[in-house]
Formats: C-alpha cells, structure tokens, sequence
C-alpha cells in the first residue's frame, strides 16, 4: 500500500446491547459501560462504550483494508473522548478511517488510525498499526 | 490519595495458567461483530497456514485484565477504581492466539506519572506460553482523575 493512500471509511453502529454482550465476552463489567446511575456518578456524559470496544471495532477496519485477520504486529490506540451510547434502538456510531503511512524499517505497512463518534474523535492521535500486509 | 511512585517497577506474580477454548474464541468475535472466517472455523484458519482458530487481535485484554486486577487491588498502590478510565492501549505481537494455547500473564507497572490533575499509571503485561514462548507484549494505561 501507498503512502499517504486514505483507506474506505468504515462506520459500526453500538447499542445499548451490544455493550452488554461484549461485557459478557470480554469479563469488563465496570457498570459505567451498562448502567447511567454509576456513569452519572463518576462525571460521565451517560454510559460509555468500552474504549477496548471501540479498539475492537477500529482493528475490523485494519482486518478488511489488509485482508489478514492475524497481520498485525503492533497495534496501539489513545482513547481521546468517551464514546456515549444513547438508551435507544440507533446507539452510537463510530466511523473508522485509516492513512497509510511511511514502511517501517523492517518492511512492514504503517497505518495512521483515526475515529469519530458524534462529531469528536474518540481514537486520537498516536493511534494506528504495523502490519505485516503490503 | 495520590498513586505511591515507589511502586514504579513492581511487578506481580504470573497468573494460573488460561486455556484458550474456540468458543471462547467464536464469543468474543462475535461480540465485537469479526466476521472473518479465521475467528470461527478450524478449516479456514488450518488453509491460511495456522494450526487452529486464530483469536482476533484485541482477544488478550480478555487475559491481560485478569492480570491487571493483582494491580488495581495492591493496597500499597491504592487506587480509586471509580475514577479510572483507559487513556491509551497497546500491543505488540509475537504471533496471533490460537485455540488450545496455554498462556501465562505476568503484569508489572512500567510508569507512574502526573499531569494536570490526573494521574496515569502504565501497567505492562506480558504473554506466554506454559513452554515460555513470547506470545504478546501488553500495555494499558490508566488515567486516574482528578476530583473536580
């Protein structure tokens, strides 16, 4: 992949639902991610995705640009802003997108990773991947 | 309370031995909705040249917490669970997890800092094998808030 190449924007949808069942699957039942009472009281905006979901979410999109569900070398993010998951049918949307970067010196692809949820950018900068896909 | 920075270093001992079973494997993909046939079927992941269900690429947080609990739970390190939040996250892979792996976490806090009120604590933890085989390096970074 070229440099400075934009990778296809790719949206997800979490619901309330969904934070449930990945709190199932991943062991993280921290209530500010299931209940508004404790998110009210720890100064949050209302329940919150998981930041890991959201991580989770953000490497389907490296998946899909590579094609390799297991290429990834080194993957890190910075969890900018909350993502708040409204109590409705339509939850929150979060759009993925991805910049190719520089190869690093052993060869490999760099992508750039930025993501948004209602206007703000959730995944901030520092976040992205190696990865052993060209 | 303040985070104590002597405890910058510390490390915790290894946790029981975790055994990665494909429908836990199957659960977490589906959870985080990874539709790729490597996640789910044997056949497809053994064609792509691995020996088994490949785990999807954030699976080790689901091991590496179990972990970090031995640190949130130090009393020496005191922490205010109710003010945490994830700041950042980190992994660098060895090789993919696979179904019927055995892996060891041993965790161990790489940095303490403060900054504008908050506080942050680096928490590193290491994957392997039962043989001792590097499998995935983990760092998560906790953000302790300040009080308004």
């Amino acid at each position: 992949m070229d440099k400075d190449t934009e990778l296809p924007e790719r949206s997800f949808r979490i619901t309330r639902a969904d934070l449930v069942r990945y709190a199932g699957a991943s062991g993280d039942f921290n209530p500010i991610h299931w209940n508004d009472r404790t998110a009210a009281e720890n100064d949050l905006p209302g329940v919150i995705a998981h930041g890991m979901f959201t991580m989770a979410l953000a490497a389907q999109a490296l998946v899909e640009w590579t094609g390799d569900p297991a290429g990834l070398v080194e993957y890190e993010v910075r969890f900018s802003k909350p993502v708040a998951v409204p109590d409705d049918e339509t939850g929150a949307e979060v759009v993925v997108s991805g910049v190719v970067q520089n190869p690093t010196a052993e060869g490999h692809t760099r992508i750039e990773i930025s993501a948004t949820s209602a206007g703000q950018r959730v995944l901030g900068r520092g976040s992205g991947a190696v990865t052993r896909d060209a | 309370m303040p985070l104590n920075p002597s405890l910058t270093g510390r490390s915790y001992p290894p946790t029981e031995p975790y055994e990665v079973g494909r429908e836990k494997i199957r659960e977490f993909a589906d959870a985080i909705g990874a539709g790729h046939p490597a996640y789910r079927d044997q056949s497809a992941a053994r064609a792509s040249g691995h020996p088994d269900i490949v785990a999807p690429p954030t699976f080790p947080i689901v091991l590496s917490m179990r972990a970090n609990r031995l640190v949130l739970d130090d009393p020496e390190l005191g922490i205010d669970e109710g003010r945490v939040v994830h700041g950042e996250q980190k992994f660098r892979y060895f090789r993919p997890v696979y179904a019927g792996d055995t892996l060891v976490c041993e965790a161990g806090i790489e940095e303490l800092t403060a900054r504008g009120g908050h506080e942050f604590l680096l928490i590193r933890t290491d994957v392997r094998t039962t043989q001792d085989e590097p499998v995935v390096t983990v760092w998560s970074r906790l953000v302790v808030r300040g009080e308004k």
